[in-house]
């Protein structure tokens, strides 16, 4: 993908559409529960309102806290280099990328932790603890679906991975890639804090997870903050396109894509309106199970012998 | 070119037994004997990296035995691509080790001679210990290196958990030297001599399933395998913190060194050697990291670390075995070089971690997590060091940790794709531990980091904390350098284990990785983001009004440190899942009745090896052993006899033998 014309495409629905996908979500469930909602394009203009805005900073921070939301931000941007969007080869992909991948959203997640204990909050930290307790539970599932995706092609990277999809056969009958996809959905869920790991709507601050940690930031730290979050769920639910369907390189390519990434918006959507949010202690079995699915998935894979 | 190579890490070696002999005479002068003593160290590791890098670039393989003969063996030294490594490992993270112990040392109101004779000796002994080309010599270098870090695990002595630790310690090192001695003696007995070339002949028909199992097991000892760690998190946070660096940094690694050299005796290894390895690993890695997280005492967290850490390097040798099993080099170069990246790797940021843990204890007096909090404004670069030790060890990039898993993943990946499907089992736990492991470490270093350095003091100590001097502070900020160094620039670092790792892999040349400098510019991009997002808010900010105020608690405006959350709440969510196989203790005494009186409750974590797996197996061991006594009398007329009838049948298995052959 050396061409400038696939890479401005790239980067720029990497920059421009990932604030969508929350509004569409957030569209979804309001059109569901029967109100009107607030518009689709809402998340622009929260992110544009609070990055014109001051800011608070408890006295307890230091730069730790500072530099959560850029590094969150920064990986999730690096992140999206290596995904690919339209077409299945992304600009900066390599052979091993889906490692990095992985890797750089593991390091977002440590910057965020970290600047919410920073506040020295009881409540941070224990949105904190929960973040880490289920982001290191969701972590062998993703690498179990990227195996399954990755293992018969012969390549860890999601470009060699997504031209080796067996199209024809596995709609209709693919075990393995039915796991995969099943176990990258709720990774999906659990990664983007949405039901039924985490209510990002929800207003007790007891039972959050993700918001929790972020309530100190304020102006254009809680801006970059949101926006990598939408960047992160734009991200996972391009993979998820990508296991679905096939997306051809350049315009064509288009279309494709983005009735997909919007058509996962909506599944989320609606999967927030007909379930209710787990018990805390339930979440763990939730994501463990996901794990057990692809580990399946996986089983089948390699002792069928054949993609 | 080669015999410089070769006598550089000898003079290294002389350098340091001088230097130690030096410090020993000066003991009284505790002053004198610290400088002279760590200046020795330091020229010695400078000295032995020319040495080390010379070895490496010249791919030095040479060997030379010394004219004076061992009881049943002989001085033999030699050079090559794995020695020359791990040099580099030990030269690198003894110098940076021996500069902050000058600054640590300064202020221990005790006699320094111990702890500076004892470093000088544990170095020259690891030098040996690769160096040897002999069982003999080096079993010997081995038991150098054993008995010196014995004197300095014990070196606070006053202390009982010190005596205790070094106990433990004592006897576990030498159980696994009894088992070497076996190995060895196996080994030599097919072979005619000590020397690693005979072994190297003949090791294929020594019985090679047999001597795997006791190399794994005696150097398993060593390096801290699951569940012969027990001595591990004991005998290192003991030792002053520069010494835990040494340690855990690069001692433990002498029981990978001794594995991988004895495996390169045992001819081509079957698959199943691999999937061992790959179990040991995993099971290494998670119930280190698990552990870990339950820990309080800061050192002891990082100890449990290296368990981890050494279930990786383990798991990338399973890894490496498997490709080798099956024919595979790329599979067996990518397992081995990932696993050698990561000893040094684990070295640089585990040193760097138990110098900013032997800070926080220097300038605070506590290494409990509970009773600090808040530490990074007022040890800024103590804070910063540890927290780029953080983000390495859990595999993160920009840094170092994750090159080398990286490799491992990318081994396991391939395997996968290439290996046969039995094997394809053991790759998958391979891939999914290393996820496990990587999320798992992530926590416990947000617990450990966030606890430590950030929120408000938990206590006086530290409140009042203070920042290092300046050679400690030195020595962070170059292990911090060379952790992001070897992120940034892995294309340069994979030359240092390349020749290893194709000759460990059974291939001629190492396979070009355009892969790496893809993740070096992204490392590259991924700093520069950073870097501009942080001008963008600051762009952003600078019109703008920046207020501070208390942090938000729900509407309660008086927070006080008390309230923050603890190392133990963070990490109770985490062990949750693993509640079934941790041996967790609470005690509780919980307010009751009308007039509720002090209330206390106790949460405690105990090492399920040492309670589930070693005490019955050892208790079986001595209930077996104790039926032996029926033939213990204490008569004399009757050993006699045992004399006798031992002679007897051996006079007969000889004559036997003569007929017969």
């Amino acid at each position: 993908m050396a061409d400038p014309g696939s890479i401005a495409l790239h980067l720029g629905l990497l920059l421009l559409v990932p604030p969508l996908l929350p509004g569409l979500i957030a569209k979804t469930k309001a059109v569901a529960s029967g109100r009107q909602g607030p518009p689709v394009l809402q998340p622009y203009r929260d992110i544009w309102k609070l990055l014109g805005k001051g800011a608070v900073y408890s006295q307890t921070t230091t730069w730790i806290f500072r530099a959560g939301p850029i590094v969150t931000l920064a990986a999730a941007l690096c992140a999206g280099l290596l995904t690919p969007l339209v077409g299945p080869a992304a600009p900066l992909g390599f052979a091993g990328d889906v490692v990095l991948f992985a890797y750089l959203l593991a390091l977002g997640r440590f910057f965020t932790m970290a600047a919410a204990l920073d506040t020295g909050s009881s409540f941070e930290g224990m949105g904190a603890s929960r973040e880490a307790t289920f982001s290191a539970l969701a972590e062998p599932t993703l690498f179990l679906v990227l195996a399954i995706l990755c293992i018969p092609a012969g390549s860890p990277s999601f470009a060699a991975a997504f031209t080796a999809l067996p199209w024809q056969t596995w709609i209709a009958a693919h075990p393995p890639l039915i796991a995969a996809t099943v176990a990258l959905f709720v990774v999906l869920l659990a990664e983007n804090s949405r039901i039924p790991v985490d209510d990002p709507s929800t207003h007790l601050e007891l039972t959050m997870i993700h918001e929790v940690m972020v309530l100190d930031h304020s102006g254009p730290d809680y801006a970059f903050i949101l926006y990598g979050g939408a960047i992160k769920l734009f991200l996972f639910a391009s993979l998820l396109v990508h296991i679905l369907v096939p997306v051809p390189a350049g315009l064509p390519g288009l279309p494709v894509f983005g009735a997909g990434v919007v058509a996962v918006a909506i599944v989320v959507g609606i999967v927030e309106s007909i379930t209710a949010r787990l018990r805390l202690v339930r979440v763990p079995q939730f994501l463990i199970g996901a794990s057990v699915v692809a580990m399946l998935g996986l089983l089948i894979l390699v002792f069928r012998g054949t993609l | 070119m080669h015999q410089i190579a070769l006598s550089i890490p000898l003079v290294a070696v002389a350098i340091l037994a001088a230097t130690a002999m030096a410090a020993a005479v000066l003991g009284r002068n505790d002053r004198a004997s610290l400088i002279v003593g760590s200046l020795g160290a330091l020229v010695a590791s400078g000295l032995g990296l020319v040495g080390a890098v010379l070895a490496l670039a010249t791919r030095a393989e040479i060997e030379r035995a010394a004219a004076w003969a061992l009881p049943l063996g002989s001085i033999r030294v030699g050079l090559d691509s794995l020695t020359a490594f791990f040099l580099f490992c030990i030269f690198l993270i003894a110098g940076l080790a021996a500069l902050y112990g000058m600054g640590y040392l300064r202020g221990q109101q005790r006699r320094l001679a111990p702890a500076v004779v004892g470093f000088n000796l544990l170095v020259a002994a690891m030098v040996l210990v690769v160096l040897a080309r002999d069982a003999v010599f080096f079993l010997l270098a081995w038991e150098v290196m054993s008995i010196a870090s014995y004197f300095l695990v014990t070196f606070e002595s006053e202390r009982d958990s010190v005596r205790r630790a070094g106990t433990t310690y004592l006897i576990a090192t030498h159980i696994g030297v009894l088992v070497l001695f076996a190995l060895f003696g196996l080994l030599g007995r097919g072979a005619g001599s000590f020397a690693f070339a005979d072994l190297a002949r003949t090791g294929s028909r020594a019985g090679p399933q047999l001597c795997f199992i006791l190399a794994v097991i005696g150097f398993g000892t060593k390096a801290g395998f699951w569940p012969l760690h027990f001595w591990l998190p004991d005998a290192h946070p003991a030792a002053p913190s520069h010494v835990s660096a040494v340690m855990s940094g690069v001692m433990i690694k002498m029981g990978i060194y001794g594995l991988l050299r004895v495996v390169s005796f045992l001819g081509p290894p079957p698959a199943w050697w691999g999937a061992l390895l790959v179990l040991v690993g995993a099971i290494s890695g998670i119930a280190g990291v698990v552990h870990a997280l339950a820990q309080h005492d800061l050192k002891r967290l990082l100890a449990y670390h290296s368990v981890e850490n050494i279930g990786i390097i383990t798991l990338g040798i399973g890894v490496g075995l498997l490709g080798r099993a099956y024919g595979n080099p790329a599979v067996a170069t990518l397992g081995y070089a990932g696993a050698l990246l990561h000893v040094l790797n684990h070295g640089l940021f585990k040193g760097l971690l138990f110098q900013g843990a032997g800070s926080v204890l220097h300038g605070t007096g506590t290494r409990h997590l509970e009773s600090l909090g808040g530490l990074s404004r007022r040890m800024p670069t103590t804070a910063a060091a540890f927290l780029v030790g953080a983000v390495a060890i859990c595999g993160l990039p920009p840094l170092n940790g994750f090159v080398s898993e990286w490799l491992i993943y990318l081994g396991a990946f391939r395997g996968g794709t290439d290996l046969p499907a039995r094997a394809v089992g053991a790759v998958a736990i391979a891939l999914v531990a290393l996820a496990l492991i990587g999320g798992l470490a992530a926590a416990c270093f947000v617990k450990a980091f966030g606890v430590v350095f950030l929120g408000e003091a938990r206590s006086e100590g530290a409140r009042h904390a203070h920042e290092s001097g300046l050679a400690m502070r030195a020595a962070m900020i170059a292990g911090a350098i060379a952790c992001l160094a070897i992120g940034l620039f892995p294309v340069a670092a994979i030359h240092l284990v390349a020749g290893a790792a194709a000759e460990l892999g059974g291939t001629a040349g190492f396979p070009s990785l355009g892969a790496l400098a893809s993740i070096s510019s992204l490392a590259g991009l991924l700093l520069a983001l950073v870097g501009g997002l942080a001008l963008l808010r600051m762009a952003l900010l600078k019109s703008r009004p920046v207020e501070r105020g208390t942090t938000w608690g729900c509407g309660y405006p008086h927070p006080s440190p008390r309230m923050q959350y603890t190392a133990a709440s963070f990490a109770d969510p985490v062990l949750a899942p693993f509640a079934a196989v941790l041996q967790i203790r609470t005690h509780a005494h919980l307010p009751e009745g009308m007039f509720p009186t002090a209330a206390h409750f106790d949460k405690h974590v105990g090492d399920m090896a040492g309670e589930r797996v070693l005490v019955p197996i050892w208790r079986t061991f001595l209930h077996t052993a104790l039926r032996l006594k029926v033939i213990q009398h204490g008569r004399m007329q009757l050993y006699l006899v045992y004399v006798l009838v031992t002679l007897v049948g051996l006079l007969l298995w000889q004559i036997g033998g003569a007929l017969g052959g």
